[in-house]
């Protein structure tokens, strides 16, 4: 009589509760980066100058082909939610892989950009890096720590849409029950939109 | 027995004998039921509050005598750090959410589980990795960390001990104090029962839904700055070393940002449990039930905005000292209004002392004397003086033993034996109670008076002019432990094989949870209740504003 179907039963759907956990979660996300984001203001204030040079080393370039790699991306993850909303289960499977092959060339660019710096001889501990004047070196030390947990979300964002998209194939995911993917497009965004506030900080006030 | 078999014999089957999924120990430690996790949330924590005693004591037999008594300086730093993070991290912080948040919240406000039962079981998971990775680096090669709770830098990153085991382990309660603070918020928003306004909502739900926008929003600034002391250690970048240019200040400043708000996760649903026991066991309508509700939000709020009080010695603008002192003394207001409020309720109200009851009055009596001399403290001139002292440890211990220990104490007796269906021995409970209250005082006060002598905190030694207060603190312990051992084998014995209660509604209380089955059964209501009043209304007990089956 009172079995596990018949919980089971009792376990209902709440879309609006899913929405509001999530956004409760990204909050919670802002915040962690917005430690960061403290300390870099403070350290920008006291070590004006230092800031303004050491942001002249990093490739504007390079910097600003990822921004555009994350808008797309952030574009094709919206695109794969409107798709399964529409019932186009290919659709939505096509752009949900071209979101995380986006994030992925956004880490290789990510790499190279880490492996030059580090070939320069800028990365903690390094005699190079000792030597640094205060500012420079805290400006390196914010550059390596925010986007490198900045990176750290983009790999947990693909794992996460990558599980998605198993779930659109087995349809866990269907037209008519999205709040999944919906989550981890809403966290993708918060991952982009992390991203549209270090490139200006890092690459282009110098 | 199976479930058909359990229903037949007794018309339900409570939530301990159900027949999920899962059986044996499994069907325990991957349940996803709410009271399930609660109960396990409780298992740890008290295995975890032992632990944390044991150093508590160790501690004051190192300080029975001037020099060493015991162990070495190193050892004893290694002690009051264990001490410190256990207790906080392990004990009082999740200690009311996590266990009767868990069991009670979706009861109180008539529902069936929380918004995300399985969010709830991974927090418990995270919670107990946490806890075992504290306790493991006891015995890893290292050492545990000697740096005191609070990691102060530069000295947490110069240390050779297991700061970072510690630090990750404390990240990983944060994330599951995150969990289940989002949890809540969103059963409190999506699941109260058909007509449970917001103002109907019982008060120990209220003070859960302040705690849990504080764990949500200041919980991930410790996150990060825990964080950053791991990668100071593992990539040393420099961004707290004043060695690399960076500021040990700027540590301290996000370390109290999270730090002082996480001095109200412990302490709002202490102050919710009081709220409940208060009014059952004086037979009145709790007193200024709105202004009890808001006032855990104004804590939570203004409780936000002090933390810099922790640092007045560090160095800090005067215009700076000058606000946050003055928002200090600000967020006293609204603790005082749940104290007046609860003696107001007390007034002439045909008062019960049962044991729940008489923790619940050594709470108010102990807190006020806590808060007081946290006003103290708050007034910048009095501060130079006492800060680093042992005063400030009297002040804390009273706050957060005195009054969120005191809480959870109260909470154990009183529900305990809705969650297991049996009852403890109300004479031994409260013969352990005395012992308990006369302990606490023998050990913390004389702590104030030191302390204002000048006696510092963390010291391992002291000057003979002191013996005599530390002394009387030491004897003190060994009075509350007895205390505690006889109250904990009372409760632990009365769970296990105590008189069998069935009774519906134990104590008299109002609240949905006295409405159902004792123990609750797996789904706690076969039909949502329908909620047409308040929840204090004991004058009223005739009305038909009140279902029926309270009345008995």
């Amino acid at each position: 009589m009172i079995t596990q179907e018949h919980a089971a039963i009792h376990m209902h759907r709440d879309d609006i509760a899913s929405r509001m956990g999530m956004w409760l979660f990204l909050f919670t996300e802002l915040l962690l980066f917005g430690g960061l984001f403290f300390l870099y203001s403070v350290y920008r204030f006291m070590h004006q100058a230092d800031f303004h040079v050491a942001a002249k080393e990093l490739n504007v370039i390079i910097g600003t082909f990822n921004t555009a790699i994350l808008l797309t991306s952030s574009l094709t993850m919206a695109v794969s939610i409107t798709a399964i909303q529409r019932n186009s289960k290919k659709i939505s499977i096509i752009f949900q892989v071209l979101t995380v092959l986006l994030a992925l060339a956004f880490l290789v660019n990510k790499y190279f950009e880490w492996m030059t710096k580090i070939h320069h001889g800028i990365y903690p501990g390094s005699d190079e890096y000792l030597s640094m004047e205060s500012g420079r070196r805290l400006f390196f030390a914010l550059y390596f720590v925010m986007t490198g947990l900045h990176a750290l979300h983009v790999v947990i964002g693909m794992v996460l849409i990558s599980v998605m998209t198993r779930f659109t194939v087995k349809n866990v995911i269907t037209y008519d029950n999205y709040v999944k993917l919906e989550a981890a497009g809403l966290y993708w965004h918060l991952v982009d939109i992390i991203w549209i506030f270090l490139f200006p900080l890092f690459y282009l006030i110098t | 027995m199976d479930n058909n078999a359990a229903v037949a014999a007794n018309g339900h089957v409570s939530f301990l004998d159900y027949q999920g999924k899962y059986k044996g120990i499994r069907a325990w430690i991957l349940s996803t039921d709410h009271k399930r996790i609660g109960i396990l949330y409780l298992i740890a924590l008290i295995t975890f509050f032992a632990i944390g005693v044991t150093f508590g004591f160790l501690i004051r037999l190192e300080l029975l005598t001037p020099g060493k008594t015991i162990v070495e300086p190193q050892v004893y730093n290694e002690f009051f750090t264990l001490h410190g993070v256990i207790m906080i991290f392990l004990f009082v912080i999740p200690g009311l959410p996590a266990v009767f948040g868990n069991f009670f919240l979706p009861i109180m406000i008539g529902a069936k589980d929380v918004a995300f039962p399985r969010l709830n079981l991974l927090s418990w998971w995270l919670y107990v990795t946490g806890g075992v990775m504290i306790i493991a680096s006891i015995i890893m090669p290292g050492g545990p960390a000697d740096t005191g709770w609070t990691f102060y830098i530069p000295y947490s990153i110069r240390t050779t001990t297991n700061v970072i085991v510690t630090g990750s382990a404390a990240l990983l309660l944060g994330f599951s104090s995150i969990l289940t603070g989002l949890n809540f918020i969103t059963t409190i928003h999506r699941l109260r029962a058909p007509g449970m306004g917001w103002f109907r909502m019982p008060l120990f739900a209220w003070s859960l839904y302040a705690t849990a926008w504080i764990q949500v929003l200041a919980t991930p600034i410790i996150a990060i700055t825990l964080l950053l002391i791991v990668i100071e250690r593992v990539f040393g970048v420099g961004l707290f070393d004043p060695a690399l240019g960076g500021d040990p200040i700027l540590f301290q400043h996000l370390f109290w940002i999270y730090s002082h708000p996480a001095v109200y996760i412990m302490i709002v649903p202490a102050m919710g449990v009081v709220s409940e026991i208060i009014p059952t066991f004086a037979r009145r309508t709790i007193f200024g039930y709105k202004f009890i509700a808001f006032s855990s939000l104004g804590i939570a709020l203004f409780g936000s905005l002090v933390w810099a009080h922790h640092m007045f010695a560090v160095g800090m603008s005067d215009t700076g000292q000058f606000i946050f002192s003055f928002l200090t003394f600000m967020v006293a207001i609204p603790s005082a209004i749940k104290v007046f409020n609860w003696t107001a309720t007390l007034y002439k109200g045909s008062i019960s002392l049962e044991p729940p009851m008489l923790f619940a009055l050594a709470f108010i009596f102990l807190f006020s004397i806590g808060g007081f001399t946290g006003l103290i403290q708050g007034a910048l001139s009095v501060d130079i003086h006492l800060t680093d002292t042992s005063f400030i440890v009297a002040h804390f211990h009273y706050v957060m033993f005195g009054g969120t220990g005191m809480g959870i104490f109260a909470a154990l007796h009183y529900w305990l034996p809705k969650m297991f269906g049996r009852m403890y021995n109300l004479k031994v409970a409260k013969v352990a109670f005395w012992i308990i209250f006369v302990g606490f005082n023998t050990l913390y006060f004389p702590m104030f008076i030191m302390g204002w002598l000048g006696m510092p905190r963390r010291y391992y030694d002291y000057l003979p002019e002191y013996t005599v207060y530390h002394q009387i603190a030491t004897v003190g312990s060994w009075i509350l432990i007895t205390g505690m051992i006889i109250m904990f084998t009372n409760l632990i014995k009365g769970m296990r094989k105590g008189k069998i209660v069935t009774a519906r509604n134990i104590w008299g209380g109002e609240t949905l949870e006295w409405t159902i089955e004792t123990p609750p059964t797996h789904e706690n209501y076969d039909e949502l209740p329908l909620i047409t009043g308040t929840p204090y209304e004991y004058k009223q007990n005739d009305s038909e504003e009140i279902p029926e089956e309270i009345n008995h």
